[in-house]
């Protein structure tokens, strides 16, 4: 019997556990031309702020030992934009649709919250963990305080399930994502990106114009994995699991470790087919192992 | 379906100059879609990121790519052998637009020079003009005999050829031609459409880094002024071919 690949995230019926990561996948048309959309679990769109931005200055990426660093800036065309142009097309694809948003102010992540409850998205994804925009972003994800407020306020705002993605440039994730459930988030991800950077010897210049970047794909796995396991540890509200999953052994056990849900972001640069081929992979293992289920492996873990 | 990743067989792999390596690729499918000016995304074994590659020619079932080792991806890909299976995406991005009936000047840089081939076997009759640091740089100067262009090439130290700037031979033969489609380092790109402005048209290929080569991860994006407006664009899908007037250069 073929295992069931569904999984239930805050009340949404994923078609699979794997979700296109935010910032690698756009908003979905680019990667349709290769498969059909709902042969992912969802998409966490690029994410959104509440005014068009033009990003960083380029080079805006770069390749290290087993990852890269990227320091995109969140060029995006505006929630406004996304609402009208891009979200009608991708509630056809017959795949779950998470925004991913990002603001200045507590103010702008609550009048986006307002504007996306209005729509049709499935989730919303609080982003207070990207590391490379001047202001907003990462601020408010590194003290339980700030998360908690924003949680908080953001909350009273969103009608949708709201998920909060959380960075592990901090001390103590279980910490902060105790703050963040505390305050009413439905679900968490983790991990965004570790602040990193390259620097060229000829010329003593960082290789990414933003000096520092955020660090991504294999080279982050073990400290995502030990993370995943720790906020499960520490929540009740279920985890998507993300950093630096690249085949579907990575994806297995990540949801050991916790995870209910899935993001792949960076393998998408080295094998377009990443997600497809890390479901297949999944499906067989289950199969061989004679699990039902896939949800059966959250949280199977047992710790010495 | 406009662009796959798939499996290409690695026929051929040779040094034709100090460092720069002509691979041909076989597969039965993507090589008849390539269009003069679009590149390739190509996964190399142990590196995370794909390395984006111009497509130098193209038949319905062989691609013609040269590139430059200048890191480790691209070394690794020098060192691969004829037999083995390389992995593919392609073709990417938007190439030249060639309208029939038209005289063409190519105007490439070093190892800019390689997508201009493909691109004046599209045209009759083309100008072609490339520029070389010096002698033991020069490539594809046989290719584009054998394509019937009328060929200038200039090197900065005049250890071959004509001894000066591409745009030296431009300003010369301004007037033998139409159109002009530059590729190669961005000063030299400048200063081409510096010469071509308010002449003739002039399109231009640029280089970025690139993540997933066809525009979704906003990593190669660039400042443009499209039809009046100012965007940030994607190097990888609306270029990697812009016209002249299209590019901040200084940005």
């Amino acid at each position: 019997m073929m295992p069931d690949m569904k999984v239930k995230l805050c009340g949404i019926e994923l078609n699979n556990p794997i979700i296109a990561a935010s910032g690698t996948f756009g908003f979905g048309r680019e990667f349709s031309e290769l498969y059909p959309l709902s042969s992912l679990g969802g998409i966490s769109c690029k994410g959104i702020t509440l005014a068009e931005r033009d990003g960083n200055p380029t080079p805006r990426i770069a390749e290290t030992e087993s990852g890269i660093l990227n320091a995109v800036g969140l060029q995006n065309p505006g929630v406004d934009h996304f609402i009208k142009y891009d979200l009608p097309w991708l509630r056809e694809q017959n795949t779950a649709i998470i925004a991913n948003i990002a603001g200045n102010t507590v103010e702008d992540y609550c009048t986006m919250a307002e504007k996306l409850s209005d729509s049709d998205v499935d989730i919303i994804e609080l982003n207070i963990s990207c590391p490379n925009v001047k202001s907003g972003g990462v601020q408010f994800g590194t003290s339980c305080e700030s998360v908690g407020n924003i949680t908080r306020e953001v909350r009273k705002h969103c009608s949708k399930p709201l998920m909060v993605k959380l960075s592990p440039n901090v001390t103590d994730i279980a910490e902060i994502a105790r703050a963040a459930e505390a305050e009413g988030a439905d679900a968490l991800s983790l991990i965004n990106t570790l602040t990193g950077m390259r620097i060229d010897i000829n010329s003593a210049r960082p290789i990414i114009r933003n000096n520092t970047g955020g660090l991504s794909g294999p080279a982050v796995f073990p400290v995502a994995v030990r993370m995943v396991w720790q906020v499960s540890n520490a929540v009740s509200i279920p985890i998507v699991g993300m950093g630096g999953i690249s085949k579907w052994q990575d994806a297995v056990e990540m949801m050991i470790a916790g995870a209910t849900a899935l993001q792949v972001g960076t393998a998408l640069f080295n094998d377009p087919y990443a997600p497809i081929k890390i479901n297949e992979g999944i499906e067989k293992f289950l199969s061989e192992k004679n699990i039902s289920s896939v949800t059966e492996l959250t949280g199977t873990i047992k710790p010495w | 379906m406009s662009y796959d990743s798939q499996i290409f067989k690695l026929t051929e792999n040779k040094e034709i100059a100090k460092g720069i390596f002509d691979w041909t690729v076989k597969n039965d499918e993507l090589p008849a879609r390539a269009k003069c000016g679009q590149f390739v995304n190509i996964k190399v074994p142990g590196r995370v990121l794909r390395r984006p590659i111009s497509i130098c020619d193209a038949t319905d079932t062989t691609l013609r790519l040269v590139f430059q080792v200048k890191g480790e991806g691209t070394k690794v890909m020098s060192q691969m052998k004829p037999g083995e299976d390389v992995e593919i995406l392609a073709p990417l991005g938007t190439g030249f637009d060639i309208k029939p009936g038209k005289r063409y000047c190519f105007v490439g840089g070093g190892i800019g020079v390689p997508p201009l081939l493909f691109s004046a076997k599209q045209t009759d009759n083309p100008m072609v003009i490339m520029g070389f640091r010096n002698k033991d740089l020069v490539i594809l100067k046989d290719d584009f005999k054998a394509a019937g262009a009328e060929l200038y090439t200039a090197t900065d130290d005049g250890s071959f050829g004509i001894h000066g700037f591409v745009t030296d031979v431009l300003s010369e033969h301004m007037g033998e031609f139409d159109e002009v489609c530059a590729c190669g380092p961005v000063p030299m790109l400048k200063a081409v459409a510096e010469v071509c402005r308010g002449k003739v048209r002039c399109q231009v290929s640029l280089e970025e880094r690139m993540g997933c080569g066809i525009g979704a991860c906003l990593v190669c994006s660039c400042k443009t002024k499209i039809d009046g407006e100012e965007h940030m664009t994607q190097v990888c899908r609306r270029g990697p071919v812009y016209d002249a007037g299209e590019v901040f250069y200084d940005a």
